[in-house]
């Protein structure tokens, strides 16, 4: 909502400058987005008279112009067909930044002959069309007068941007009353007097609503006004109507404009020589097109209001008026529409038509029903005035609804939301201010609503209009201390987790990426074999379903990574992935994946592509850290979308927990990925809960004084052997005796037979009670080499 | 005697200190003090001379005994520093290797930013709360005052499912506000609640995504007013940006689901496409907040004549770029490697009120 500061002063008596009255505005919630001052820009720009303009020597459509300046008699070129000797127009001298062009001017050399400074159009001082002409002053203007002086500019714009519930503020005198109301200068309304009628009625006016549907035009007036002249509407309305962005059409056109902007009340005037027969207010018949004032054709339905002569809809209740019967330089008999419509229906209207307009903006946001007839009185009178011609009777289809509704305000209620109180005479002053009806007090006051305040329901309301207007900067601030003296730690269970999941995978060496929940469904499919979640309204393709797992954003951002030759990294991400839509549906997986090498190239490092027993080595690191006993994981065959032998799921008990390894090449050629990737997920909900524990006592220490002893073994099995099985029944060759079993060596190659591997492992033995023997030692690694033969067909190698 | 003793004092200690290395010194030592040493010899020869004269003897020959096993030490102990030196010489290597590499993860900003909000909160007393991303219309707008024909509800704003719930489509939530609702039904007043989370709007530009996070608060108890919400969020921002100094000002504004509504700006100054948090000409608006609406409260079943209390709502990306001066929104969730090495947060750097929230 723009306006400027001379209007606002047609409605605030006030000495306050803009910028002060931007920041009062601001601090009762009608937010200045800008303060501009077009007179500002126009600083170095003075009044001058040509002394004589006579023919450039070598240019026949140049001038050569003498003239008398603020600072002496310089010579200008210019290319004006109306430059003339004695006239007066705004010089601008060199270095005089030209708001047209932005750009500063300097001092030139144009076909030989010097000019210094410029005499300018209205186009080039950005108030106005003309650029063929310079500006041609009316009078004899002192040289020197500032330019902005001498144009009339309407002085600062104010731009602001009003929240839903301030519909009252797409007006002035909304803004005035507000500004008035704390105490910011004096409020003057408008005064408006009827006009009353001196010739015959206009067409008919019908509202013809079925029953139920009547509130989508509860009142519509309509005034004709006959034998108008419709030109150019005078300099002061198309200087406002600019100043605020808007285009001067005719005068009849800028009234409606004006009085839309002055009171919010927006109108609409028809041509009414191109009405056909009377005017019906109903629903659009599907089907029924309408060429509206913006030159589009709308295709309409039957939810939209239109206004409807013989021929069909001629306008678009609250949004805009239809080409056939709109005013031109030639009508002579207007129809002023003045009317109201519900605020839902044209939101939807205009939704669904991609209209935005003005008066939609208003009527969607709900007028004050109390300026229906003013408002059409007002307007009347400026097209008298303005256009001449005589006014006949309005015509009133529907009635004018009554909108008086009251609350009852207990003052305590200020103190106890807002936390400050005021005398009860500031109170009433505040609430009159903004228009309420106030009686009682001082305990509880009835109040009656202002018709314009549809936003009032509550007390909480008022208590926020009190505020408000008082200053919420005046509020005093009250800290917000916990009850308890010592912190208690405010995290459950699962949000630790989250939060150690996150920090243990970055010190793995690990990057966190947030990726988007929403993935394509080519890829969703990949990693789920459920129905896709899809929203009805995506951005694109490639966000248009929930992800069923975190890797295919994952993958995503490698590609990326890829793309811009970072072919070595690490991401993770901890989030939302969902099973289904509903409730209880969604899970919060952590999920990792390397790509390329695993390290980056480096004098000491062996260069490998990174493979599944990374992502494991990553996984078991993590449940570990989670509370997960890792011995007692198992391992199953993986999901489809990694490679078959080289991934894995693993359970505690019956229980899939979490998978990983390499993926699958068809996944990594859908994501364009050529590098090898290896990646692990699991859900936080899958994991054991840690137990709470009343007692935080961990169990004694087990440091057995007893020398342990180490023996090593290398193993001949069969070359699908999982070395797994092989350590299990190492483990349990002895259970008291045998503390730690590891592998340390995996091989094929000269001196293994084909078929085979050799596993050769390190086994540390050790007693709780005394130092072992050579006879125990051997007695052990006998049973390991008995158990390993019997049970797998290990044979010890020589 | 006596001759023989300095003669062989002389010899032994030129041979000591002419040993080259240890092997060479133990020979000299074995030749000298051994069982046919010729130190021992003489020692022996001592116990065939007359009485009287074997004391005096025998302290000499002691004496050289004595002379000769510190020589030795003396030339062993520089013999083996020699040694050592020549060793270390030997074992040099080129320290100016580039180290091997050890891992190296980054927390993103995102998650380190929530935990600094909600140390800052929970040191205030809010537990932190959670709900689900997909919504249903009554907990994202009914429950909240947001009327059908707002245009929140509207198809451009909001992501809506295919899948439906009780006739009305399911949504993603379009803020954290409806774990408010959640909260209020599940449990019994007082309420004091934090609640982080992804939010969604269908919007994407230059400083739009569609998917970004905010955090809620709620606090409702039987006297809390504006001025605690006042005071709790000028505490909040200040620690937050860890400056005492920010200036803030509250706005009246508009929310459905507050009255009276507030949002609030900081202080900060804009130039060289940098903006700076702190005492400048210019304010920012970081977050809305209000006292909840008596019709949200009645909603849940609280009288709003007794219970009260406030709400607010801020964006957790956008005060990461403001207290981190990250300049794009939109680079958050690419995944740029380098991005996240340059933006993110070293793992150990958990942020809390005692130790304080980042370097």
């Amino acid at each position: 909502m723009k306006f400027t500061l001379p209007w606002l002063r047609e409605h605030l008596e006030t000495e306050a400058g803009a910028e002060a009255l931007a920041e009062r505005l601001t601090g009762l919630g009608l937010e200045v987005e800008e303060v501009a001052d077009p007179a500002a820009r126009l600083a170095g720009f003075t009044v001058a008279r040509v002394r004589e303009a006579r023919p450039h020597p070598n240019a026949d459509k140049l001038k050569l112009c003498e003239v008398e300046t603020r600072s002496g008699v310089v010579q200008v070129v210019c290319g004006a067909p109306n430059a003339r000797s004695g006239m007066y127009g705004i010089f601008a001298p060199e270095g005089t930044v030209i708001p047209a062009t932005g750009q500063p001017l300097k001092r030139a050399v144009i076909r030989g002959v010097e000019s210094r400074g410029m005499l300018c159009s209205a186009w080039e001082l950005g108030i106005g069309e003309d650029h063929e002409g310079i500006i041609d002053l009316e009078g004899g203007w002192e040289i020197g007068t500032p330019a902005a002086e001498v144009l009339g500019l309407e002085g600062p714009v104010i731009d602001l941007a009003v929240t839903p519930n301030r519909a009252d503020c797409f007006g002035v005198s909304g803004i005035a009353r507000d500004l008035a109301a704390a105490g910011a200068g004096s409020f003057r309304p408008r005064t408006i007097t009827a006009v009353p009628s001196t010739g015959t009625p206009g067409p008919d006016i019908r509202l013809a609503f079925p029953a139920g549907a009547e509130n989508a035009c509860p009142a519509f007036l309509g005034r004709i006004i006959r034998g108008v002249r419709n030109g150019p509407s005078p300099p002061w309305l198309q200087r406002r109507l600019r100043a605020i962005g808007l285009r001067p059409i005719s005068a009849l056109v800028d009234i409606t404009n004006y009085v839309m902007f002055d009171l919010n009340r927006p109108l609409h005037v028809y041509d009414a020589a191109k009405i056909r027969g009377d005017l019906v207010l109903r629903f659009a018949r599907p089907g029924e097109r309408l060429l509206a004032l913006d030159e589009r054709e709308y295709e309409l339905d039957e939810t939209m209001v239109v206004i409807a002569d013989d021929t069909g809809p001629v306008a678009l209740g609250g949004i805009m008026g239809g080409e056939s019967t709109g005013v031109t330089e030639e009508t002579t008999d207007v129809l002023l529409e003045v009317a109201l419509f519900d605020p839902p229906r044209v939101a939807a209207t205009g939704r669904r038509l991609g209209i935005e307009s003005d008066a939609r903006t208003r009527f969607e946001r709900g007028l004050d029903p109390a300026m229906l007839l003013p408002g059409a009185e007002y307007a009347t009178r400026l097209i008298l005035d303005l256009c001449g011609g005589e006014a006949g009777p309005a015509v009133l289809a529907g009635r004018v609804p009554e909108t008086r509704r009251e609350i009852r305000f207990r003052a305590e209620q200020l103190p106890r939301l807002a936390g400050i109180r005021l005398e009860p005479e500031e109170m009433v002053r505040i609430l009159e201010a903004l228009g309420f009806g106030v009686a009682g007090g001082p305990e509880t006051y009835d109040l009656t609503v202002p018709s314009w305040r549809h936003d009032i329901t509550t007390e909480a309301c008022i208590v926020e209009e009190l505020t408000r207007l008082h200053g919420y900067d005046r509020v005093p601030p009250v800290p917000v201390t916990r009850t308890e003296a010592v912190g208690r730690g405010v995290l459950t269970p699962d949000q630790r987790r989250r939060v150690q999941a996150r920090r243990r995978a970055a010190t793995l060496g690990y990057l966190e990426a947030v990726t988007w929940s929403f993935v394509g469904e080519e890829q969703a499919r990949l990693f789920s074999d459920g129905e896709p979640i899809r929203l009805r309204n995506p951005l694109s393709s490639d966000l248009s379903v929930l992800r069923p797992s975190l890797l295919p954003g994952l993958l995503a951002a490698a590609a990326r990574n890829i793309a811009r030759k970072q072919e070595t990294g690490a991401l993770f991400e901890v989030g939302p992935r969902f099973l289904g839509a509903g409730p209880g549906e969604q899970r919060t997986a952590v999920a990792g994946l390397r790509f390329g090498a695993f390290a980056p190239r480096h004098w000491d490092v062996p260069r490998r592509p990174v493979d599944a027993i990374d992502a494991k080595s990553d996984l078991y690191a993590l449940l570990a850290d989670l509370g997960v006993r890792v011995e007692a994981l198992q391992i199953a065959g993986p999901p489809s979308w990694y490679h078959p032998g080289r991934a894995a799921t693993v359970t505690l008990g019956p229980n899939p927990l979490a998978s990983f390894g390499e993926l699958h090449p068809g996944v990594l050629e859908a994501f364009d990925i050529e590098l090898p990737v290896v990646a692990f997920e699991f859900d936080l909900e899958a994991l054991p809960r840690p137990k709470a524990k009343a007692s935080k006592t961990r169990p004694p220490l087990e440091a057995w004084p007893f020398p342990p002893a180490d023996r090593d073994f290398a193993f001949l099995v069969d070359a699908d052997l999982p070395a797994e099985d092989l350590l299990k029944v190492i483990r349990s060759a002895d259970r008291r005796l045998v503390r730690e079993v590891r592998l340390f060596d995996v091989y094929t190659g000269p001196g293994v037979p084909e078929g085979k591997k050799s596993l050769a492992v390190t086994v540390r033995l050790q007693a709780q009670d005394h130092t072992l023997s050579e006879g125990e030692i051997e007695r052990v690694a006998h049973h390991i080499i008995e158990a390993a033969r019997s049970r797998l067909g290990a044979e010890l190698r020589g | 005697m006596e001759e023989q003793r300095e003669r062989l004092e002389g010899e032994l200690l030129a041979a000591i200190a002419a040993a080259a290395d240890l092997r060479a010194l133990e020979e000299i030592r074995v030749r000298a003090l051994g069982r046919r040493g010729e130190v021992t010899a003489l020692a022996k020869a001592v116990g065939r001379l007359p009485p009287e004269e074997r004391r005096a003897a025998g302290q000499a020959v002691n004496a050289l005994k004595r002379t000769v096993e510190e020589a030795i030490a003396r030339r062993r102990a520089e013999l083996e520093r020699i040694e050592l030196e020549r060793r270390l010489a030997r074992e040099r290597i080129d320290v100016t290797l580039p180290p091997r590499p050890r891992p190296e993860g980054r927390v993103h900003p995102v998650s380190q930013v929530t935990e600094e909000i909600v140390a800052i909160l929970a040191d205030m007393g809010f537990a932190v709360a959670e709900g689900p991303d997909v919504e249903d219309d009554y907990h994202n707008f009914t429950a909240l005052n947001i009327p059908p024909e707002h245009p929140a509800r509207q198809m451009q704003d909001t992501f809506f499912l295919e899948a439906e719930e009780e006739g009305a489509p399911l949504l993603l939530r379009t803020h954290t506000s409806p774990v408010q609702i959640r909260t209020m039904l599940a449990g019994r007043p007082p309420f004091r609640i934090i609640a982080p989370g992804r939010v969604y709007r269908r919007d994407y530009d230059m400083t739009h995504t569609p998917m970004f996070h905010q955090v809620e608060g709620l606090l409702i108890d039987r006297r809390t007013h504006m001025g605690h919400l006042k005071g709790c969020l000028i505490d909040f921002v200040r620690a937050f940006f860890e400056r005492d100094d920010i200036p803030v000002r509250f706005r009246p504004s508009f929310f459905p689901f507050t009255e009276p509504s507030a949002e609030m700006d900081i202080g900060c100054r804009r130039g060289k496409g940098q903006l700076v948090v702190g005492a400048g000409d210019d304010w920012l608006e970081i977050l809305g907040c209000g006292m909840v609406h008596p019709r949200v409260l009645e909603g849940v079943g609280l009288e709003p004549d007794v219970w009260q209390g406030f709400a607010f709502g801020l964006g957790i990306d956008r005060l990461a770029m403001l207290k981190y001066g990250i300049p794009d929104l939109r680079t958050f969730f690419e995944g740029d490697l380098r991005w996240l090495r340059h933006y993110g947060f070293v793992p150990l750097d958990i942020p809390t009120t005692y130790g304080g929230l980042s370097r």
